[in-house]
Formats: C-alpha cells, structure tokens, sequence
C-alpha cells in the first residue's frame, strides 16, 4: 500500500451483552461532537448473549466511511478477544486491557500488551458495570479529548438514570481518563488527529436510520414486516417514529400477510413499504407478482445476508440481486435502487415511492447486514430536495383502472378519492378491471404491462465516477461496497483506475456499454460468489467482464483486501 | 335503497346453474341495500375459487387478490380508509385453507371489517377436491379413501379467539342470512359470518337437503354474550347451528389501535409528511441517536 489510511481504527471485542454498544455509543458521538469524522461498523453473531463480537471505531482527520483490516487499538472485553481477531491482529497493533483476557499470548510478541485494569478501577468505584465507562474514558483520554466534554457527554447519556449511576459513570469516565494519562508513554501511536469544526454539526447514523428517514420523507405512512435479521432495524425505526408522523406499523404473521397488506394499503391510497431479508422476501414472491399484475406500487426493502435457507442471519452479502430481480411469476417490470452511502439511502429510498406511485411497479431498496448497521458522520439531508409526488388520478364514473395508455401507465383511481370504481383483479383482466380470458386483451395487457420498464428507463440514476471520467483500469461496483472501494482507490494511487458505483442496477444505465468499452480493463467488485451484476452488466450489454473480485464469507470486504486484490489483477 | 345498484347488466357468470352463490350474490344486494351502503361506499375484497369471483357480478370497489390473501389486503385497506365498509369474501378453502394462518390472525388483530365465507364444505374450481369443512369420509378424487383430517371448525375457532362477532347461515333460507349479515356488517369490528351452500356439481354429500335436514336455529333464549356457551353450541356435530353464536362488543378495532386516527380523521391518502417534524428529528442525529 502506498499511503497510511489516515487517523486510527479501534477495534472493542466481547460477548454480545456485555456492553460494546454502550462504548461504541458514548465514543462515537462524544469524539463527533469534538470534530472528529467517526464511523463504526460491527460484527455478530446470531445469538443473544455470548459469542464473540467485535466493532471498530475508526476516528480520522479526513472523512471515512470504510471497513478496515487494520486494528491500532484493540480493547478486549473477555476471553478469546484476541482469538477471535487474531487475522486482523499485527505487531504494530496495541492490545489494551485486562491480562486475563488476554492470557499467555500477552507475552508472545505477536502484538503489544499493555495492561488497563478496567475492572479493578470500576470495582473501587462501586461495581465492574462500569468498567466499560473507564474504557470510554481511557480511550478519550488516549484521542486527546478535553476532560469536561467527555464527562459532559456521560452526563449526557446517563441522563435518564438515577444520580447514583449518572455520578459513578461520570467517575468512572474520570478515572479511565486519568489512567491514560498514565499510559501514554507506552501507547505510542502518532494520532495527529485534527478536530473539524463542521463536523460538530454533521448527524452521525446508521444505513437503516436513513432508510428509516428516507422512507418518512418519501411520504410512507403504512409498513408491514415480519421480524428478520438484518432488515428489522428499519421496521423497529419506523415503529418508534412511526405515530409521530402517522405511520401504521404493523408486525404482519408473516410474510406473505405482509406484503398483501402493503398492497392493499397502497389500493387505498397509503404509500407502503415492507422490509425484509432474502428468506422472507422469498416468502413475498407471490405477492411482489400480484403487485406486477395489479399494476400496484410497492416499495420493498432487502436487507442481504448470507444464504440459501437461514445461512448466516448476522452476517453480510450481496447475493440476492438476482433474487430481487427475477422474484415473482410471470413477467411484470420493476426498478432496483441499491445505495452506496448514507445520503443515498436517505434520497434514494424517498425517491423510491415516488417512482413506484408514478409507474405503479415494485421499486427495490437492496441493502446488506453491513449497510444497515454501519455509521459514519456526514452533512445533514437537505429536505427541499425531497419532494412527495402522488400520483392518484380524478376519475370520473365511467373509469377504468387499466385504461390502455402509450405509456403503458393507466390513471390510478383510489376508493373513496373520487367518483370512479376502483377495480383490480389478481387474474388476467379487462380494461375495466374485470376478469377475462380474452387472448387478444391479454396480449395486450402484457405489453402494457412491459411498456412501463421502457417509461421508467427516462429516470435512471446515474451511476458515480470516482475519482473521475479518464481511466483505463475500470472498477464497477453496487450498493454498500462504494466507500471501501473509492477508499480503496483513495490510498492506491492509481491514476490510470476509476471506480463506477452503480446505486439503480435494474433497469441498468443505458451508458453503461459506453462506459464499459472505454476502459482497457473492467473488473467488478462484488459480495456474492457469482458476479450476478457482472452477469446482468453481460445480459445487458454483451460485455462479459472476466475481472471479478467477489468476497461471500459473511465479512464485508475491508480496504486492504480490495487493494490487496487489485494490485493482483492490476499487476 | 334500490338493490339494483349494484347490478352490472348483462354479463357472463362462471357459477354452475343451481349454485348457491347465485343465493348469496342475491342477499348481499338486499343486505347492502337495506344498510343503504352504497357502491361507491364498499369495497369487496376477495381471493381466488368460485366464491372469490362474487365482485366481478357486482357494481362495486374491489380487490380480487391471491387465493388465500383476502384477508390481509382487507385489513390494510380498512385501515388505510376507515370511513369506507370492507367486506372480505371467499369460499371455505380460501379463507380457511390456503389463508389459514391470517385467518387467526385478522381474528386477533380486529378490524372493522366483515368476513363472509361461502362453505360448501369442497373445493369448486379446482373440481371437487376436499376443502378444510369437508366430512370425515368424503371420497374425492384425491381423497380416494375418504377425508380422514378432522374437519376444521370455523365457528369454534373464531370463538376461541374472542372474535367479536360469529354467526353461521344456510343460503336455503335468504331471509334469515340476510338478517344474520346487516347485524354482522352493522358490528364494529371483525365479524364471520360462515355461509352453508350447496355445492351442485362436486358435493353430492352435503346436497341442499342434506343442509336442511342438519341444521337448525340457536334458539331466542342463547345467549350471544356467553362465550362459554357459545363454545358449547359451536361443537355441536349431529346438528349444526344457524345463527349468531357470540357477539362481543366490547373490543377495540385494528384502526382505532393503530393510533393515528384520534385526532385526525382523514385517510391516508389525503396526509402529507410531516417535513418540519421530519427536520427535527433528522437534526436530532447531530447529538444523540
């Protein structure tokens, strides 16, 4: 690798349960609101208490928003920490923490151990349960943070909790300053961290926040979901947000109840959405294809994770494009938004009940495990960029739902909006909505169906260069890989290599073949083990990019190994 | 109000002559009429079979969805759009077998919504095998040696799960069904109303004369409000009850439960978000989660 990655990737390891989100929590929002650019990003396993899990913290200087290998600074919360890392662990990292947790291997030379009695201290103060503020305080205290913003923030976040608590974690904060205070001359790594004035005022939240906060600005008022790893963030924010903005949340039996709810909800007039996984999309597939048939919106979430069957629940993936994209009999259009960052989650999940209210087909918001559960500070959502548009049509008594348009797409009437019936039928059915077995109104009906895919094709988004339009190596890439790979490019220094980060992948950039053939070399970046966008990019356009980097271990990809695998394809 | 409102004119019906959905199509016009609920005021929603295709012989809103799903889209538009009556309609294999599962479910979860099910104890469109009601020992092209699965018992079932309103019908007499359906429909809430019809092509076992001689009416003296008697009356086998078995009216609907009705009335598609509050909350990640 060229170039450092700028600013230090902190990495907590312990059993789920024990309190690496109040450290990861406390940390990141209080280094935040100091002007540090913060992310994080965890790893999980499937169960509720025990295991091994681990989240980093990176604090940087410079905007970050990638996964990396690299550990500057491990914090073990109990045995088999170290274990459990030990691929991501080298002799530059620094393993602070407790020597029992860290056992034999403390001494072996294979990373630096220095001992923080974070138990002891907690136990003098009251109880080891606050052994995890002494950390935060250690850790503030080690990033050069003012004492009084970190206990100000402690206060802060205990504030709903007795004195009692609020003052012995303020102590405990106090306490793991101080004793980093005392280490600093063993923890020898060069911060050189420069706060940023902005970034105090940037927001500072996960992939499923801004689906959640994208879906509110795109108008939802109506979810139903199921429960399923990793898709419930977005329904557990909706929910908590929900009767603030009028939102009906409703945990359906299943699936299937689910989106036939939704579908009904937008047949009267609601903008709906469900969020899922690739195990119980599955279960809506019959339903996704009566919304094709009833030519009804619906705005579906993928949250990925690994399969086929349960796979890995905690785990990440891109694997389920071609899931998304072929799910439902019979042939019926739909749009597939798959978003890189943040700000596009905000955007494009808003926008997606716009184009599916306006075209009447299912729009598609593809996400993964390691989008929905990463965070990074960024500028906050400029709402006058939003804009609901509905698409509900006047309709006079003689009305027909599937009137027969150039575009493909009928007025749609709501029951009760105005004086038109509205009539909608799962089997194949007139222009009135009556059901029929006419073979020439069939054909017909098909086509008018398709026509819509090629009126849809007028708004694509536009898949991102970056760094820029000249190159001759051509990175392509979809949905949460875009960060690791533009930091990836970020550190490579290659001028001769671009990345194009495709966040619609269906229907697919008419310009993609102009793109594509332009550069010497085409290689994909992608979570899944068998090139399906290479593959769509091939069905699309002839182009069979041969180039593939593909990662389905369940782990995100991190930045070095996209630069470890270029530098291999690349020569 | 007139009942021919709601007729469509000349059109081509797929029931087999003497089927008694001709009966219930029939009723529902009355019914509606009488309650002075209007086409413009209704939407049918159904799935998929004989009985299923009932609002396409009908001048109304509906939503003819998947076999099976009937209930879950009633539900949601329902809640959706309040002021409007839905009707959710389909035969026995429908509601019972292919959307047993949000069968329990839309009993729990209460909407205000009307739940009629034409059961002729066979599955019509498919052509006659056996559906959930079927008789132990019906012999069916399927079930060669006769149904051995313990017929499933709609009206018991929704008792147990406190539905608020469960009655049963026999299309044989109009005049009772029709009287059994205005109360149903008039009911806030959730409210079955399990119809026995012939079926004249598949069911030779539970033939019109079969129903009449095996049924017979609760008596003025049950009463509605005793679930436990209710239950009592729903397992009855030699002789199956006609009737309101159980109204409970003291149950919560769906739509007032899902708290954004209270102070506003209006549907969901005349609402806008809220982008005001919407900044608020989006400014509130500059501090805290």
């Amino acid at each position: 690798m060229s170039q450092k990655i700028d600013g230090i990737s902190i990495v907590l390891c312990g059993q789920a349960g024990m309190g690496i989100q109040t450290v990861e929590g406390i940390l990141t929002r209080m280094l935040k609101l100091a002007g540090y650019n913060v992310f994080a990003t965890k790893e999980y396993m499937s169960r509720v208490r025990g295991g091994n899990n681990s989240t980093q913290i990176r604090v940087s200087s410079q905007p970050i928003s990638a996964f990396l290998n690299r550990i500057d600074l491990l914090i073990p919360l109990n045995k088999g920490a170290v274990q459990h890392l030990h691929d991501r662990i080298s002799k530059e990292t620094i393993v602070l923490g407790e020597t029992e947790f860290v056992g034999d291997e403390a001494t072996g030379g294979h990373f630096k151990f220095i001992e923080a009695p974070f138990i002891k201290i907690a136990t003098d103060i009251g109880d080891k349960v606050y052994s995890n503020v002494v950390a935060v305080g250690m850790l503030a205290g080690l990033l050069g943070m003012e004492l009084n913003n970190v206990c100000d923030y402690v206060r802060h976040f205990f504030s709903t909790k007795s004195a009692d608590v609020m003052q012995n974690n303020i102590r405990a904060a106090e306490a793991g300053f101080q004793l980093a205070g005392n280490l600093t001359g063993q923890v020898k790594i060069d911060f050189n961290l420069k706060p940023d004035s902005a970034v105090k005022n940037h927001i500072l939240l996960t992939g499923g926040d801004a689906v959640g906060l994208g879906a509110i600005a795109g108008g939802c008022n109506f979810v139903s979901s199921y429960p399923m790893s990793p898709s419930t963030p977005v329904l557990v924010f909706l929910a908590k947000n929900g009767r603030d903005f009028g939102i009906i949340t409703e945990q359906a039996e299943d699936e299937i109840a689910a989106i036939n709810m939704a579908i009904g909800a937008w047949y009267a007039g609601a903008r709906a959405m469900v969020t899922t996984s690739g195990g119980g999309f599955a279960l809506m597939t019959e339903g996704l294809s009566l919304a094709g048939m009833l030519e009804m919106p619906i705005v579906v979430h993928i949250a990925q994770r690994p399969g086929p069957a349960t796979g890995l629940p905690t785990r990440t993936e891109q694997a389920d494009l071609e899931l998304a994209l072929y799910a439902g009999h019979g042939e019926f259009p739909r749009i597939l938004l798959c978003p890189g960052t943040i700000e596009q989650a905000f955007y494009l999940t808003a926008r997606a009940f716009n184009l599916a209210d306006k075209y009447q087909v299912p729009v598609f918001i593809l996400t993964d495990q390691y989008f929905i559960d990463t965070y990074y500070n960024t500028k906050g959502f400029d709402l006058s960029n939003v804009k609901v548009e509905k698409h509900i049509a006047k309709t006079a008594s003689d009305y027909k739902r599937y009137e027969l348009t150039t575009s493909g797409i009928s007025p749609r009437g709501v029951p009760g909006f105005s004086r038109g019936l509205v009539c909608v039928d799962s089997d194949e059915h007139d222009t009135e909505g009556h059901i029929t077995e006419d073979l020439q109104i069939r054909t017909k009906m098909v086509n008018k169906r398709l026509q819509k895919l090629e009126s849809a094709k007028a708004e694509i988004v536009e898949p991102e260069f970056y760094p820029n339009r000249r190159y001759d190596n051509l990175i392509v890439c979809w949905g949460s890989t875009y960060n690791i790979v533009k930091e990836t490019l970020a550190v490579l220094d290659r001028p001769d290599t671009s990345l194009l980060h495709y966040s619609q992948v269906y229907p697919l950039h008419p310009q993609t073949v102009d793109y594509l053939i332009q550069a010497k070399r085409v290689i994909v970046v992608e979570g899944n083990a068998t090139g399906q966008f290479a593959k769509l990019i091939k069905l699309h356009t002839g182009i069979d990019v041969k180039d593939r980097i593909l990662k389905y271990s369940g782990l995100s990809f991190a930045v070095e190994e996209v630069a470890e695998a270029l530098n291999k394809v690349l020569k | 109000m007139d009942e021919h409102v709601f007729d469509m004119g000349e059109i081509d019906i797929a029931w087999c002559p003497g089927c008694g959905d001709y009966g219930i199509l029939n009723v529902l016009k009355h019914t509606l009429a009488e309650l002075n609920i209007t086409p413009e005021n209704l939407i049918m929603v159904s799935g998929i079979g004989q009985a299923a295709k009932i609002p396409h012989y009908f001048k109304t809103h509906f939503f003819n969805g998947l076999h099976g799903r009937a209930l879950p889209a009633a539900t949601a538009i329902k809640a959706a759009n309040p002021s409007i009556t839905v009707i959710a309609e389909s035969g026995d294999g429908d509601m019972y077998g292919e959307g047993g599962n949000h069968f329990v479910h839309t009993i729990r979860r209460n909407p205000n919504i009307t739940n009629i099910v034409h059961n002729n104890m066979v599955y019509g469109l498919t052509k006659g095998q056996a559906s959930p009601t079927s008789q132990l020992g019906f012999k069916t092209p399927v079930q060669v040696a006769g149904v051995f699965l313990e017929p499933f018992n709609p009206i018991a079932i929704a008792i147990a799960l406190d539905a608020g309103f469960v009655a049963r019908a026999f299309i044989g007499d109009a005049e009772q069904t029709k009287e059994i359906l205005k109360k149903a429909i008039v009911h806030k809430g959730y409210s079955l109303v399990d119809i026995f019809q012939p079926c004249v092509t598949f069911n030779k076992m539970n033939t019109r004369q079969w129903f009449k001689e095996h049924t017979y009416y609760l008596e003025d003296s049950h009463d509605p409000h005793d679930r436990i008697a209710a239950f009592k009356r729903a397992v009855e086998e030699d002789k199956l009850p006609l009737g309101i078995f159980y109204i409970n009216p003291n149950k919560s609907t769906f739509e007032d439960n899902v708290g954004i009705y209270h102070q506003d009335k209006r549907p969901l598609f005349e609402r806008e978000p809220d982008f005001i509050r919407l900044q608020t909350l989006i400014d509130k990640f500059k501090t805290t989660d």
